[in-house]
């Protein structure tokens, strides 16, 4: 906790998985880990927008695209440590889940077990999704030759 | 003057139950899920999200269902409901550039770094119906994945300084027409945020319109790309940018011919279209427009409809639209019977006048 920015970083990466996980995926997964400590509710789940921003050209000035629903929820372990889940999409459940397995990582005996349960099967299969789409995708790549009529030959 | 209309309960109560009723259809065929309008209707969904200008597949879905696939209906819903919940803040730009790649065409450059990839199109489809078979949809082929960075092809001609740069230096907070009414003349962000929720079919007409030669800008289609891409929010309680999860999008980037002017040597310049979802006709032709309607900024002479901002952004929005021209169908029986007064004392005026112009007529032709 003494590097802030680098904390930050580590919770971001571990969100950046947390979020593409699925309900299941996140509820199986710390079904795994066994005990979780106690901890209670901060910020209730509750469903609201944020504004998606694009830039004009794609690296110009800010401008704002359109809405998507959010969930969010805040939860603190009864040793401190607070977890913040915040997800695209209306589902409670699944940023309440996000935000106890971002409180986990921060402490000692948990962060490991996390990893292991939670946010290595949905890393592991997300990637596989991408790969299989960016696989897929490169089949359909398209070589355009021009040609020079033979009008002078 | 609006006066109050009694009576109808019961009629008005009826009929949602004989559109409920006519919504469902033949109860003999299945009832159609959620899941899959969301999964097979995809194109649909994705025109609901980005005119109703809410991210969503499932409450799109709902609404194309209950609307029973009247999509402007459906965007009303999805405006309608969005209106129903607070907003925590507004994401970090979302940078398309780092876009997981599902489809990238130029029409400019045919060798671009990270290559042309056709993805799902119906490009180069015969457009012949095919009557639906049984038979299982074949596995998608795959090839060697691309490992490299795709950079948006501005970003290729900005190096030479062949086409204008977009200026991102200023780090003002954008204007949102949702918060504050639009007024005249509106700046590119505000523009910009009324054209991605514009009606498709207008900026489709207005668009094809610059083509055919009123506000002509010369486009070629630089790139448009299709992909997901990840988006931040910065939570305050958190202290740090949260992660959310990925939206998918389509951005456009036209590349327009500029003369110059006396001041700036010739160069390129700029339309841009982006939307939620896979939206290909719609970005294309938010690029057209947003193309002309820098005519002023460009010093460009503004003669043509879609280079008149006013015009253009005041008509775009199939909501508001709708709203003002499905009103006429409300009773409006006093206005009419105002009308109708007016109607009678003017052709009474008209018929003595007639009568009295009528003597002299007369006695000249005697």
């Amino acid at each position: 906790m003494n590097d802030q920015p680098q904390e930050a970083d580590f919770r971001r990466g571990a969100l950046a998985i947390l979020v593409e996980g699925t309900k299941a995926e996140l509820s199986s997964g710390l079904g795994e880990i066994g005990e979780l400590p106690p901890f209670e509710e901060v910020r209730r789940p509750e469903s609201g927008l944020v504004m998606v921003r694009g830039r004009a050209g794609g690296d110009g000035h800010p401008f704002n695209l359109g809405e998507a629903t959010v969930s969010r929820t805040a939860i603190r372990l009864a040793s401190g440590e607070t977890g913040f889940g915040y997800v695209l999409g209306r589902d409670h459940e699944r940023s309440r889940l996000i935000a106890i397995c971002d409180a986990l990582m921060q402490h000692d005996d948990y962060r490991e077990p996390v990893e292991q349960h939670v946010l290595g099967p949905i890393r592991t299969r997300r990637s596989d999704e991408k790969n299989l789409l960016a696989q897929r995708t490169a089949a359909t790549r398209v070589d355009f030759f021009t040609l020079v009529r033979g009008e002078d030959a | 003057m609006y006066v109050a209309v009694k009576g109808g309960e019961r009629a008005i109560e009826n009929a949602h139950t004989l559109l409920a009723h006519e919504r469902r259809g033949d109860p003999s065929v299945p009832e159609l899920s959620l899941a899959q309008i969301s999964q097979q209707l995809t194109l649909a969904v994705d025109r609901v999200m980005t005119e109703g200008s809410l991210y969503d597949r499932d409450l799109a879905a709902l609404a194309i269902k209950q609307a029973r696939g009247d999509l402007i209906e459906a965007i009303f819903l999805l405006r309608a409901f969005r209106a129903t919940l607070p907003r925590f803040g507004a994401t970090a730009p979302v940078d398309t550039a780092a876009m997981d790649i599902r489809r990238r065409i130029s029409a400019t450059f045919k060798d671009l770094p990270g290559g042309q990839v056709l993805g799902p199109t119906f490009d180069y489809t015969h457009r012949l119906l095919e009557p639906s078979t049984d038979a299982p949809v074949s596995e998608p082929a795959t090839g060697a994945a691309y490992e490299g960075t795709t950079p948006r092809v501005t970003d290729l001609l900005a190096n030479d300084d062949l086409i204008e740069r977009d200026d991102n230096s200023a780090s003002a907070i954008p204007g949102d027409l949702t918060r504050e009414p639009l007024s005249f003349p509106a700046e590119r962000d505000l523009r910009l945020q009324n054209l991605a929720r514009g009606d498709e079919g207008f900026l489709l007409a207005l668009g094809y319109s610059t083509q055919r030669g009123y506000g002509r800008t010369h486009p070629f289609a630089g790139e448009i790309r299709l992909g997901d891409v990840e988006v931040e929010f910065f939570a305050e309680d958190a202290g740090f940018a949260v992660p959310l999860g990925h939206i998918t999008m389509t951005e456009c980037q036209m590349i327009n011919q500029f003369a110059g002017s006396a001041t700036e040597a010739p160069k390129f310049t700029r339309g841009y279209g982006l939307a939620f979802g896979h939206c290909e006709r719609k970005v294309m032709s938010m690029a057209l427009v947003d193309r002309a309607l820098r005519a002023r900024e460009l010093g460009e002479e503004q003669a043509a409809p879609a280079q008149d901002e006013e015009f253009v952004l005041s008509h775009s929005d199939n909501v508001q639209a709708t709203g003002f021209v499905e009103h006429l169908k409300l009773p409006h029986y006093v206005d009419f019977q105002a009308e109708l007064g007016l109607v009678r004392r003017l052709r009474a005026q008209f018929e003595s006048a007639q009568d009295v112009g009528d003597v002299p007529v007369r006695e000249a032709a005697e």
